[in-house]
């Protein structure tokens, strides 16, 4: 058993759901539990907190025994934080009386001060209010503060964007990554959206009817074909890291580099050298056996036919190799035979469009 | 004014304990999701659908010499409690029970168990979050059962009579002297006390009405 690190074991059963995971969590960075509604994940979130009770279960925290045979920590007495998905504020008292409210019970270490999250958090000017004067975005901020002001040494998300509107949830998806920057606890994080994974996660779980049902990195777990039609089969596509290697204002093109090649898009909303992540949709790429000229498409890249998915009817996902990366391409069966697309066979990736987004710090 | 005087002090005494007694039947109703849920829930309610005075009869023959009660303060060395004050206080609790009991434990469902679980998650331990979130948050739920319990402690007459007779100035509340008035033909004096009483009852529901819109937005 590793010092650093959680160790996760737990089984409950509530009438036709059963949870059972046996896990081992990385000490540091985000791992983003994913899974669709009802598939369990917020329910092994709630027993990692204490909050769900599951006898026989086991946790050990950075070599600290939390759950066993004959130990139970209560809720309390552990070391984490807790952001609920609704931010859940006390409605008795004001913004500070929120963000006090734990800071004055946590007797440990004081890893990060209460200034710190409210610099974190942009939330100076909303001290005196009560939060039913607060808007969605500001109460889900109190929210995170307060749950860092006990100084938590593990950060526990549920899925903390999920009841906010489209701006206010890139507004506080920024905050978030912020505290991974500048914060060194490990933070697990529970989301069905990918774009959240996209930009949050350095490790995923996929938690599918109670069970895990992949983990890995992002990149590994995005190109499994097999996996697919958990991460979601529309939206759905591999996943890269970048850099951004030039902006050119005039045409508003930039130019990415990755692992295997180089990237034309568009829209980046970041500056030359920073570090960004990729989802190429699966949609969004055609497959050649040669690089045709005279054609909008900006991206031509050279690879390898690595895999092609069994299911999906007359479509199917074709797994690429560009260099050392995968690429995702859905096409029509017909095509597969026309080209006679086989592992092995050399083609060209046409990407048209990739959706990106920032993803300045990496642990990988 | 000797009655009114000992109906104040009963009622308020009654409110008192009750407080004390009710708080934690309230939250155990509120919280547990065990069989005895039910048949506690309808023990505290039987008070609001037994005549006063089936309620007095029992309560009189469990404080007797020969009762439970009536033992037990026997060999404490207390006098027996029925024509008593505290034998009135300890009826009156009964009695009153489902009106500090059932508004609390409404306030208390109504808060949910969302904010006692975000408490845990910010170290504070159960008792200390009944303390500094549950309470704070049915503190509206508190003043209504309070109102409650002591306006209709005020309005009792079965169980009193039962359990106190009438003894003045110690078991003599305002309903029963009303009572006597009429019995006695003095219908002037009868006059005066009811008002008092009817005053007093509209102002407190008066009150309380027109409290309760700014108490819905708790919670």
């Amino acid at each position: 058993m590793t010092a650093e690190g959680i160790a996760a074991r737990f089984r409950l059963g509530w009438g036709r759901f059963t949870l059972d995971v046996d896990l081992a969590l990385p000490g540091r960075g985000v791992t983003v539990l994913f899974g669709r509604s009802g598939s369990g994940k917020t329910t092994l979130l709630r027993c990692i907190a204490g909050l769900e009770r599951a006898p026989g279960g086991r946790l050990v925290v950075d070599g600290e025994v939390w759950q066993d045979e004959n130990r139970w920590l209560p809720t309390h007495e552990r070391p984490v934080g807790y952001v609920f998905q609704e931010a859940s504020l006390f409605a008795h008292l004001s913004v500070m009386g929120n963000l006090q409210y734990g800071l004055r019970r946590a007797n440990a270490s004081r890893a990060i001060s209460l200034e710190h999250a409210i610099e974190l958090l942009g939330i100076g000017h909303l001290l005196d209010r009560k939060p039913d004067r607060l808007s969605g975005g500001e109460r889900q901020r109190v929210g995170i503060a307060r749950a860092l002001a006990v100084s938590p040494r593990l950060l526990l998300m549920d899925e903390p964007l999920s009841s906010l509107d489209a701006a206010r949830k890139s507004e506080i998806l920024r905050y978030i990554e912020r505290l991974r920057e500048e914060l060194k606890i490990p933070i697990i994080y529970v989301s069905h959206a990918i774009d959240e994974v996209t930009r949050l996660a350095d490790k995923l779980v996929l938690i599918s009817d109670g069970r895990v049902t992949g983990m890995g990195s992002v990149q590994e777990l995005t190109s499994r074909l097999d996996l697919r039609s958990q991460i979601g089969r529309f939206e759905g596509g591999a996943i890269i890291d970048a850099r951004v290697v030039s902006q050119d204002l005039a045409t508003g093109i930039a130019k990415l580099a990755f692992d295997g090649g180089e990237l034309m898009t568009t829209d980046v909303d970041a500056l030359a050298g920073e570090r960004v992540r990729v989802r190429i949709r699966a949609r969004d790429v055609s497959i050649a056996l040669d690089c045709p000229k005279n054609i909008s498409v900006l991206n031509c890249l050279p690879g390898v036919v690595a895999e092609i998915g069994q299911d999906g009817g007359s479509s199917a996902d074709v797994r690429m190799k560009v260099g050392n990366t995968s690429i995702i391409a859905r096409i029509t069966r017909h095509s597969i035979r026309n080209l006679r697309l086989e592992p092995g066979v050399e083609v060209f990736a046409l990407v048209k469009a990739v959706s990106l987004d920032r993803h300045s710090v990496g642990f990988s | 004014m000797q009655a009114l005087w000992l109906t104040i002090r009963l009622a308020g005494i009654v409110t008192l304990i009750l407080l004390l007694v009710g708080t934690p039947i309230a939250w155990g109703l509120a919280r547990a999701k065990s069989w005895w849920k039910v048949p506690v829930g309808a023990l505290v309610a039987l008070p609001l659908v037994l005549p006063p005075s089936v309620l007095g009869f029992y309560l009189l023959l469990a404080m007797g010499p020969h009762g439970p009660v009536g033992r037990l303060t026997e060999s404490l060395g207390i006098a027996a409690l029925p024509f008593t004050f505290w034998g009135l206080v300890v009826a009156s609790v009964f009695y009153s029970l489902p009106f500090m009991v059932q508004p609390l434990q409404t306030a208390f469902e109504s808060i949910g168990e969302r904010p006692l679980e975000v408490a845990a998650t910010l170290r504070a331990s159960p008792m200390d979050a009944f303390f500094t979130v549950a309470v704070p948050l049915a503190l509206p739920g508190f003043i209504t059962a309070s109102v409650l319990t002591f306006a209709h402690t005020v309005g009792e007459f079965g169980v009193v009579l039962m359990i106190g007779g009438n003894v003045p100035g110690v078991t003599r509340v305002a309903s029963v002297q009303v009572y006597d008035h009429v019995e006695a033909l003095e219908f002037m004096q009868a006059h005066r006390l009811s008002l008092v009483m009817l005053l007093f009852s509209f102002v407190v529901l008066l009150a309380l009405y027109a409290w309760r819109p700014a108490a819905r937005r708790v919670g």
